[in-house]
């Protein structure tokens, strides 16, 4: 196994698309991720790689968009306010079919917001971000083993179904380290015909496009990409399950806070409380067959976030409303405590008896 | 029998969608013509913007890569440094994409003297959308959404795109050309294979503006369009080279980098 | 056994250096380590802090909220996070910054004036290292071997003058009474 070293979230996913061939990155300033790019700039020269600061968060997502369109493994990164700005070029990615990685280590927000740790992006994430019918692939690592690892799946992911793949870490993820091993088989990315090459004389040209001025064949498109979705809604669900099979208590969390809220769950236990957690590591695909498993026996349901309260409509719709669902959460940047998300436990608990 | 004229191979066979009179269609043939005599063809890609040229992905017979609305200087940026040592990559851009939305990303990718070739057509107005006011629009030229005629007071006034451009270090070469006439066509051409071959020769980026017609929006019969190009645009933006490193024109401030 | 630590003072201090001299250490006795750095404009003066865990289980929240152990550089830190030490830890005062005592009685309080006792050995700029040699002494955990495999990882080879006197510097703080 290769030996493990302690690195910034940040850093490890810029080392883990290295790794997955990534050899073309292109970024703008913005706490808190800019180690990303630091680390790009330092490493990109050396292994024949392009790093470009670009002149903003729109032309940085265009240039991707650019190197995607010719085939190659592609990354830019961001935090909340950026990644709206990339919102128009995400969009344009899904409406070519076009694969790149985009990771977010999301800050609080709207508008300036802050620059501390927030998941409020899971709505623009997990429902495109951009205008139209879209999906992106969202991995939500939460800790820095998973940074690395779920950078190298979100490159094969977007290879494999042909759609842009969103990181969705945040500014505690990016910023802390942790040991990470290195130890990854990369899968060889699939054959891309479509690449925007050069013809070389040789074939009808390629056409990288979004354009479709004939409503019936934008809906038969659009019905196509919705069709890939139900196979990666199938196949691609991620979940952690921690004490699950007997908890009357759900508590559904991802990232960082998933952390927070595991050291509840083992508190509450200690207390006698019969409490499991669900952590989406894709948030979409939203792991809802976990959900719905527990939803036969759990009571009561509780949604830990750093937003005003986003995922837990996903988690509502996944359970079908089979029973309540609470939220706790702080936001702007502030982070709950073990110990708040303990108490929702207890409080939960004593609803259920 | 000689053949005396024929369609480029960079063009393909497929009727374009341009209305009467525009002059897209020989800008188009310029630019094909100049593939086709460089020989680049199958190593081309184009850019696409948004604006009456959007579907000219259907038309090069080149990979092409459909830009969003002035962005096509960054997604050629990405393209051309994805391979830049063997792909040519040109964009093809209107007044509103390139000197309005995307005047970012033109001014940035020419002061990183990217390594591409950029067709600018200036016709003073959008004309997708249906002749409203572009930023190249004339001072006191009526427009949907300037029925009064273009007030420099409420709206500004028109972006010279080459001497704006001119002034920055980066670019290797800036020409302003039109197609009205035979000879304008001619020197035109002349411009825009230049263009490209500069690319080849990995000097850096080009850029010519193409100040061209638009009958349908600006009202006129082709021919009175043709006229207008001469009467009113060319006195307020001027024909020429803007800057040709190579050639030792090099305007204002930038001269002093050569020192 | 899960122990988490504050390092909090000035930006400047190396309090990020040395909760990464203290997680690679655990890293390197096969422990779950994380080191979080709080970031932003509060870098630039004011408080700055690193929180590091180690512990034998998985960890859960990186943050540290109430740490076992605390190492206060200056006063605000002191002032912001004494109230928040768990009941039996620690608190470790650079008592060439902090005049102030500790007020609680239910904490165990080192007072060592690091400033200057690194002024003393010519390493103005590692106070740090000598609390953490404190620390590190009192704890029962001051392990030769670890320390000076986690120093060499947190320093470059090209700066090996470096090394030598983070080293003093730690045992400095470690044979300091």
């Amino acid at each position: 196994m290769a030996e493990k070293v302690l690195m910034k979230g940040n850093e490890a996913i810029a080392e883990a698309a290295i790794m997955a061939g990534c050899r073309h990155y292109f970024g703008y300033p913005i706490t808190p991720q800019t180690e990303i790019a630091a680390y790009m700039a330092k490493r990109m020269p050396k292994i024949g790689g392009t790093f470009l600061q670009a002149e903003s968060e729109i032309a940085a997502i265009n240039m991707v968009y650019g190197v995607s369109s010719t085939g190659k493994r592609v990354m830019t990164s961001s935090s909340s306010p950026g990644i709206s700005l990339k919102g128009e070029g995400i969009s344009y990615l899904a409406g070519t079919d076009l694969p790149a990685v985009i990771v977010n280590a999301q800050r609080g927000g709207p508008g300036l917001g802050g620059i501390q740790p927030s998941q409020a992006d899971y709505f623009q994430a997990t429902r495109g971000g951009g205008h139209g019918d879209y999906h992106i692939l969202v991995l939500a690592p939460s800790s820095v083993q998973e940074m690395a690892e779920l950078t190298i799946k979100a490159f094969e992911l977007a290879d494999e179904y042909l759609m842009p793949a969103m990181v969705l870490a945040d500014g505690t993820t990016g910023q802390m380290m942790e040991p990470v091993s290195f130890d990854f088989e990369i899968k060889e990315p699939p054959a891309k015909p479509w690449a925007t090459t050069g013809t070389k004389c040789a074939r009808p040209h390629n056409i990288s496009n979004s354009l479709y001025l004939d409503p019936e064949k934008l809906e038969r498109i659009n019905n196509e990409r919705y069709a890939r979705y139900e196979i990666i809604k199938e196949k691609e669900q991620r979940a952690e399950e921690y004490l699950t099979d007997d908890a009357d208590i759900i508590v559904a969390a991802f990232g960082i806070s998933a952390r927070i809220a595991k050291n509840a769950v083992d508190a509450a236990r200690a207390k006698g409380i019969k409490a499991g957690l669900i952590r989406p590591i894709t948030v979409w695909p939203f792991p809802d067959k976990a959900f719905r498993k527990a939803a036969e026996h759990a009571k009561r349901f509780i949604s830990v976030e750093l937003s005003m309260g986003q995922m837990i409509e996903d988690v509502k719709l996944s359970i079908e409303c089979k029973a309540p669902v609470d939220l706790c959460y702080r936001s702007g940047g502030m982070i709950p405590s073990p110990q708040q998300v303990l108490e929702a436990i207890e409080k939960a608990a004593k609803e259920v008896k | 029998m000689a053949v005396v004229f024929e369609r480029p191979k960079a063009l393909l066979d497929v009727p374009f969608h341009y209305c009467p009179g525009c002059t897209h269609g020989i800008v188009h043939r310029l630019v094909a013509e100049a593939i086709d005599e460089l020989g680049i063809e199958g190593r081309t890609v184009g850019i696409a913007p948004v604006g009456c040229s959007v579907m000219a992905y259907d038309y090069f017979a080149c990979d092409m890569i459909e830009a969003a609305h002035g962005r096509a200087p960054a997604v050629a940026t990405g393209v051309k440094r994805s391979d830049p040592d063997n792909l040519i990559v040109f964009t093809y851009q209107g007044d509103g994409d390139l000197a309005s939305i995307g005047m970012a990303e033109t001014v940035h990718a020419a002061a990183r003297n990217e390594n591409i070739t950029i067709i600018f057509i200036n016709n003073a107005i959008y004309g997708m959308t249906g002749g409203q006011m572009a930023p190249t629009s004339l001072p006191g030229q009526v427009t949907q959404t300037s029925p009064y005629g273009r007030d420099p007071k409420l709206c500004g006034y028109p972006v010279k795109v080459c001497e704006m451009l001119s002034q920055l270090e980066g670019p290797e070469y800036l020409e302003r050309v039109t197609v009205n006439s035979v000879a304008h066509v001619r020197a035109a051409k002349k411009a825009i294979k230049k263009a490209f071959q500069n690319q080849v020769e990995g000097k850096g980026f080009s850029l010519i503006e193409v100040l061209s017609s638009c009958p349908t929006n600006w009202g006129m019969t082709p021919k009175k369009a043709l006229e207008w190009i001469d009467e009113k645009m060319i006195p307020y933006y001027p024909l020429g080279v803007y800057k040709d490193r190579s050639a030792g024109i090099i305007p204002g401030l930038s001269g002093k980098e050569d020192k | 056994m899960t122990r988490k630590y504050l390092f909090a003072g000035f930006g400047g201090q190396g309090l990020l250096f040395s909760g990464k001299v203290l997680a690679y250490k655990g890293l390197i006795e096969d422990k779950n380590v994380s080191w979080l750095p709080s970031y932003g404009p509060e870098m630039r003066g004011g408080t700055a802090s690193c929180g590091v865990t180690i512990s034998d289980e998985p960890i859960g929240a990186p943050i540290v909220l109430e740490p076992d152990v605390l190492v206060a550089m200056n006063l605000p830190s002191l002032d912001r996070y004494e109230s928040k030490v768990e009941p039996g830890g620690y608190i470790f005062v650079d008592s060439s910054l902090i005049e102030r005592k500790v007020q609680r009685d239910d904490v165990k309080v080192y007072y060592v004036p690091a400033t200057k006792l690194a002024g003393d050995i010519g390493a103005s700029t590692l106070a740090n290292m000598i609390l953490v040699g404190k620390l590190l002494e009192v704890l029962g955990d001051y392990n030769v071997d670890t320390v000076e495999a986690s120093l060499k990882k947190c320093i470059s080879a090209r700066h090996a003058d470096l090394l030598d006197l983070n080293r003093k510097a730690m045992e400095t703080g470690r044979d300091y009474k």
